[in-house]
C-alpha cells in the first residue's frame, strides 16, 4: 500500500510538472524553480511533513522535498541562533545534495565529452 | 494607381548556379539524400574540438568542394556571401578569414541559404561581380545551445519542434553557362502573427512562405501548374499544412507540387520531432538532390522558398512573438547537364 501511495503522490506531482510545461509553457527551470518554492510554501503551514508522512518517498524524491528541506534547515538553526540561523541553516539539511552535485558534476565534466 | 512593389527580381542575364558544395554531419548521412551530398562525417565533432570548429569546418568544406567542381581558386571569387546562426554569424566571419575573399556577412536565419543566393545572383547580373559564392551552415549542437537548452540541460523538447541540420551548402554564381539557371527572387516581408513558441517555429514561418509563394505567382503572372516543384526550406510536419491552407485560401493548390525540405532530409522514424530547421537544411537538400534533379533534366523550373525566424533568445524570453520571412529563388534547368 504504501508503495502504490508513493507511485500516485508522486506521479501527481509530475502531473502537475507536466502540465506547466505543457500548457503554460514554462520552461524546465520555472517548473523546478515553481517546485522548490511551492515545498517551501507548504512546509511553511506544516503540510508538507504531513505529505511525507502519508506518502513517504512519493513526496521526498521529488524537487518540492529540495524546498521543504531548505525551509526545514533554516527554522531549525532560526531556533538556536536567532535570525542570523536564517542564513546558516538554509543548506544545512541540502549541503551533502548540493556539494555531490558539484562533485559528479565536475567529474563528470573532466571524463566524458558531450556527444549531441 | 497603386505603386507596383518591386519584390520579384527577374535576372535580365543568364545567371547560372555554376557549381555547388555540401557538407553534413552523421545524421543527414543516415537520411534518404545522403547520396546527393559530396561529404559527411560520422561524428558530430568533424574531427575537430568544438561544435562551433566543427560547423566551421562543414562551411568551408562544403566551399571548397563547390569550388573544386568549378574547377576555380578562391582567388577567382568576387565576392562570398554567407551566413549561418550563431551570434555575429561567427561561422561565416572564421570562414571568410581563412577563404580571403570579399566578404558580406547576412543573416537572415534558416532563410539565409536563398537570402545569399538572390543578393549574389542580382549583383552577378548587375556586372559588379562576376563571380560570387553563397554559402550558410548550421549544427544541431550549437543550435540547440543557442536558441534551446544545451542537451546535456535534459530540458524536454515537444513534437511541435524541430531539429537542426547539421550541415553546410554552397553555390557559386557566375554567368558562365551550367545546366542550372537563377532567373528571379522574391524577397519576403517580414510577419508575425503572434506566435510566441520558439519550439513550434513551423506554425510561425507558415504566413511568411505562403506570402511571398502568392506574391511570386502574382508578379510573375505564373499557374501553380507551371512549377515542377514548389520546395520551402524547413515548415516541417506542423507548418507544411498550414501553408497549404493559407495558400487555398488565397486560391493557390499547391499540394501536388510542394515538398518542404525538413521533411525530405530525414527519413520519419529518425526522431526529429516535426522534422528537419535550419539555414543548412534548404541549403543541402536545394544544392545536393535539386541542383542534381534539375541538371539530369528531371525538373525543369523550382521555386525554392527558404523561410526563417527572426527571434533570439533574449526576445523570446521577454515574451516577444516570432518575427519570420520567406525568400524566393527560382531556378531552372537550362540543358547540357548528363541525362
Amino acid at each position: 500500500m504504501e508503495y502504490l501511495l508513493a507511485f500516485i503522490v508522486g506521479g501527481l506531482i509530475c502531473v502537475i510538472g507536466q502540465i506547466l510545461l505543457d500548457v503554460f509553457k514554462l520552461t524546465p527551470a520555472h517548473v523546478v524553480v515553481s517546485f522548490v518554492v511551492a515545498g517551501a510554501v507548504l512546509d511553511g503551514f506544516g503540510l508538507y511533513d504531513r505529505l511525507i508522512e502519508f506518502a513517504g518517498a512519493g513526496a521526498t524524491v521529488p524537487i518540492t522535498s529540495f524546498g521543504h528541506s531548505l525551509l526545514h534547515g533554516a527554522m531549525n538553526e532560526t531556533e538556536q541562533s536567532g535570525v542570523l540561523g536564517l542564513a546558516i541553516g538554509i543548506f544545512q539539511l541540502t549541503a551533502a545534495g548540493i556539494s555531490s552535485a558539484i562533485l559528479f558534476g565536475f567529474i563528470v565534466a573532466v571524463i566524458f565529452k558531450p556527444k549531441g | 494607381m497603386a505603386v507596383k512593389r518591386k519584390q520579384t527580381w527577374q535576372f535580365k542575364n543568364d545567371i547560372y548556379l555554376s557549381s555547388t558544395g555540401t557538407a553534413t554531419g552523421p545524421k543527414e548521412a543516415q537520411g534518404p539524400l545522403s547520396s546527393y551530398f559530396d561529404q559527411s562525417y560520422d561524428d558530430l565533432y568533424c574531427g575537430e574540438d568544438s561544435w562551433e570548429l566543427a560547423e566551421r569546418r562543414l562551411m568551408e568544406d562544403a566551399v571548397m568542394a563547390c569550388l573544386k567542381k568549378a574547377n576555380q581558386a578562391a582567388s577567382s571569387v568576387d565576392l562570398y556571401l554567407a551566413g549561418d546562426l550563431l551570434n555575429q554569424i561567427v561561422t561565416a566571419n572564421f570562414s571568410a578569414k581563412k577563404l580571403q575573399i570579399p566578404y558580406l556577412g547576412m543573416f537572415g536565419a534558416c532563410s539565409t541559404s536563398m537570402e545569399t543566393l538572390a543578393v549574389g545572383a542580382a549583383l552577378v547580373d548587375a556586372g559588379f561581380i562576376d563571380r560570387a559564392i553563397a554559402a550558410v551552415s548550421s549544427h544541431n549542437a550549437t543550435a540547440e545551445r543557442q536558441f534551446r537548452n544545451p542537451t546535456e540541460y535534459g530540458g524536454p523538447k515537444p513534437p511541435t519542434s524541430e531539429s537542426t541540420v547539421t550541415g553546410a551548402g554552397a553555390g557559386l554564381i557566375s554567368r558562365e553557362a551550367s545546366p542550372v539557371k537563377i532567373t528571379e527572387a522574391t524577397i519576403g516581408k517580414v510577419f508575425d502573427w503572434g506566435i510566441k513558441d520558439a519550439n513550434d517555429m513551423g506554425s510561425a514561418m507558415a504566413p511568411a512562405a505562403a506570402d511571398t509563394i502568392a506574391s511570386h505567382l502574382t508578379q510573375t503572372g505564373r499557374e501553380v501548374s507551371d512549377y515542377d516543384l514548389i520546395l520551402t526550406g524547413d515548415l516541417s510536419s506542423v507548418g507544411t499544412p498550414i501553408l497549404k491552407e493559407l495558400l487555398y485560401e488565397r486560391g493557390y493548390d499547391i499540394s501536388s507540387v510542394h515538398q518542404d525540405c525538413g521533411l525530405m532530409v530525414y527519413r520519419p522514424d529518425q526522431k526529429v520531432f516535426a522534422g528537419g530547421s535550419g539555414c543548412a537544411c534548404s541549403a543541402v537538400v536545394t544544392y545536393g538532390y535539386i541542383v542534381d534533379e534539375l541538371t539530369r533534366g528531371n525538373l525543369q523550373r523550382v521555386l525554392v522558398v527558404a523561410t526563417g525566424s527572426l527571434h533570439s533568445p533574449t526576445m523570446v524570453q521577454q515574451k516577444e512573438a516570432l518575427p519570420t520571412i520567406a525568400h524566393g529563388v527560382v531556378l531552372e534547368a537550362a540543358g547540357g547537364g548528363e541525362s
